[in-house]
């Protein structure tokens, strides 16, 4: 076994806004953990400032986000903000939770990557990241 | 061999000088992304890390290095947030390096130890570092003594090292801490779990958490009385008690931390205790490149893979191997 070939990705999960509905995003944690990836999960009501705090001391390539209290659309582009501001765009922001579809084209434009509602298979979120992510994880 | 960083300038190539010197501007400006990337790099067990570390010589400033280990849940994460709470109301800096098991299977990990520390989350004082364990041979200590180094000369004074004991992790926090806490509450079963857990022999401290539960008194008083067993002389372990969601005990668990650093010190057990460390860091790397250099021979010469293979002598390849090839 090649250990010191192991190169995988690291992604913050994080739980954004005042809900505490958490049980969504511990199964995907759980789910990209046995995928190979190292989740980083920071709980529950982080502010978009800690979200990225947590992903530059953690050297995290990839920051997901879930939220289902409805103000995803000024939580998530927040996060591309602060982001923004701590000069680290090239860390990729997905996310999740009921949002609808006109919402979820607008994010995209706004700098998030993907969005995930719920009903989506664990597969189609592995998948994504393993073709944004080639080289690491899994 | 070059690896591009996935994520960071997306095909940044640190075998180039300019990215590495780069990298060092910003490590010595502050730049926490800076340090975090070095931790990786750390982590990753790239070769490029050696010459970063060279040029940060002049920076190298020691860390205190206090460790916690414990079973799952006897709240070794609640108690070393309330620790960080104390040292910054002293003013200093402090780094939490966490590590959590990767599975064996996938390799991947869920490492939740900030949810704990979410308190420090805006202090730029603290850092919080997660590591997985990632099954390294010759381990979690290698890289978490780099790590040290790295976070000591960036500015972080004291430094804690937890690690969730479960086999053998916890042996290498005693082996890498200047002071071992380890952290028990009641119900944990009975004294022989201790004994075969052999946490006994590491520990410079017991926390005794969750002092509020019952059958906090009765875990205290056989702690005691298997420590009286202990081979007499040198330092004795002191047992705190602690509630550590309520921060009660934490001052005492500090005070008897800093009574252990200043006996490692006048007993001159601190400078053995760096030599000695030094030596045994230096057997493991050796043995890190002696096993890249063998599997890169096995790689290479096809004939020495089929002598192994028809011959079954891993010892005797082993050492032709070591004998013969030379690097570079």
């Amino acid at each position: 076994m090649a250990s010191t070939a192991v190169r995988p990705v690291r992604i913050i999960v994080a739980k954004v806004g005042l809900d505490g509905h958490d049980r969504g995003v511990k199964v995907v944690a759980r789910a990209l953990r046995d995928a190979g990836y190292e989740v980083i999960y920071t709980g529950l009501r982080q502010t978009p400032e800690m979200v990225v705090d947590a992903a530059l001391q953690e050297d995290a390539q990839v920051i997901g986000l879930s939220i289902h209290s409805g103000a995803h659309m000024t939580l998530f582009p927040a996060v591309v903000a602060e982001l923004k501001r701590r000069k680290a765009t090239d860390i990729v922001v997905f996310g999740g939770g009921i949002i609808p579809d006109d919402d979820i084209a607008t994010l995209k434009k706004q700098g998030v990557a993907e969005i995930f509602t719920p009903g989506t298979p664990l597969q189609d979120i592995v998948g994504w990241l393993r073709k944004r992510f080639p080289d690491g994880g899994g | 061999m070059t690896t591009p960083y996935i994520g960071w300038a997306s095909d940044e190539d640190l075998s180039d000088k300019s990215n590495q010197k780069d990298l060092i501007e910003k490590f010595r400006s502050g730049d926490i992304r800076a340090l975090a990337r070095m931790i990786t790099l750390v982590e990753r067990r790239d070769p490029s890390i050696r010459q970063l570390e060279e040029s940060l010589r002049d920076a190298h400033k020691p860390a205190r290095v206090t460790g916690f280990t414990g079973a799952p849940g006897t709240g070794k994460s609640t108690i070393v947030d309330a620790v960080v709470a104390l040292l910054r109301k002293q003013d200093t800096p402090v780094a939490v390096l966490a590590t959590d098991p990767n599975s064996p299977f996938t390799g991947g990990a869920i490492l939740g130890d900030r949810i704990r520390m979410q308190r420090h989350a805006l202090d730029p004082k603290v850092f919080i570092r997660s590591m997985g364990a990632r099954g390294h041979l010759g381990g979690l200590s290698l890289a978490s003594r780099e790590a040290i180094r790295l976070l000591g000369s960036f500015g972080f004074a004291e430094v804690i090292l937890e690690t969730v004991g479960v086999g053998q992790s916890e042996l290498e926090v005693a082996a890498v801490a200047d002071t071992t806490v380890v952290v028990l509450t009641p119900n944990l079963g009975d004294s022989v779990q201790m004994i075969k857990a052999g946490i006994l022999e590491i520990a410079s401290i017991f926390v005794v958490n969750k002092a509020d539960i019952e059958g906090h008194a009765r875990a205290v008083t056989e702690l005691r009385s298997m420590l009286h067993l202990a081979p007499k002389g040198g330092w004795k372990p002191p047992i705190v008690a602690t509630v550590a969601v309520r921060g009660e005990g934490i001052d005492e668990l500090w005070e008897a931390v800093l009574a252990h650093r200043r006996h490692l010190e006048t007993t001159g057990l601190a400078e053995e205790q760096a030599a000695r460390r030094l030596r045994n860091e230096t057997a493991e790397v050796a043995a890190e490149l002696a096993r890249e250099r063998t599997r890169r021979a096995l790689e290479e010469d096809p004939g020495l893979s089929e002598r192994l293979l028809r011959d079954g002598t891993p010892y005797r390849t082993a050492e032709e191997i070591l004998r013969t090839r030379v690097d570079n």
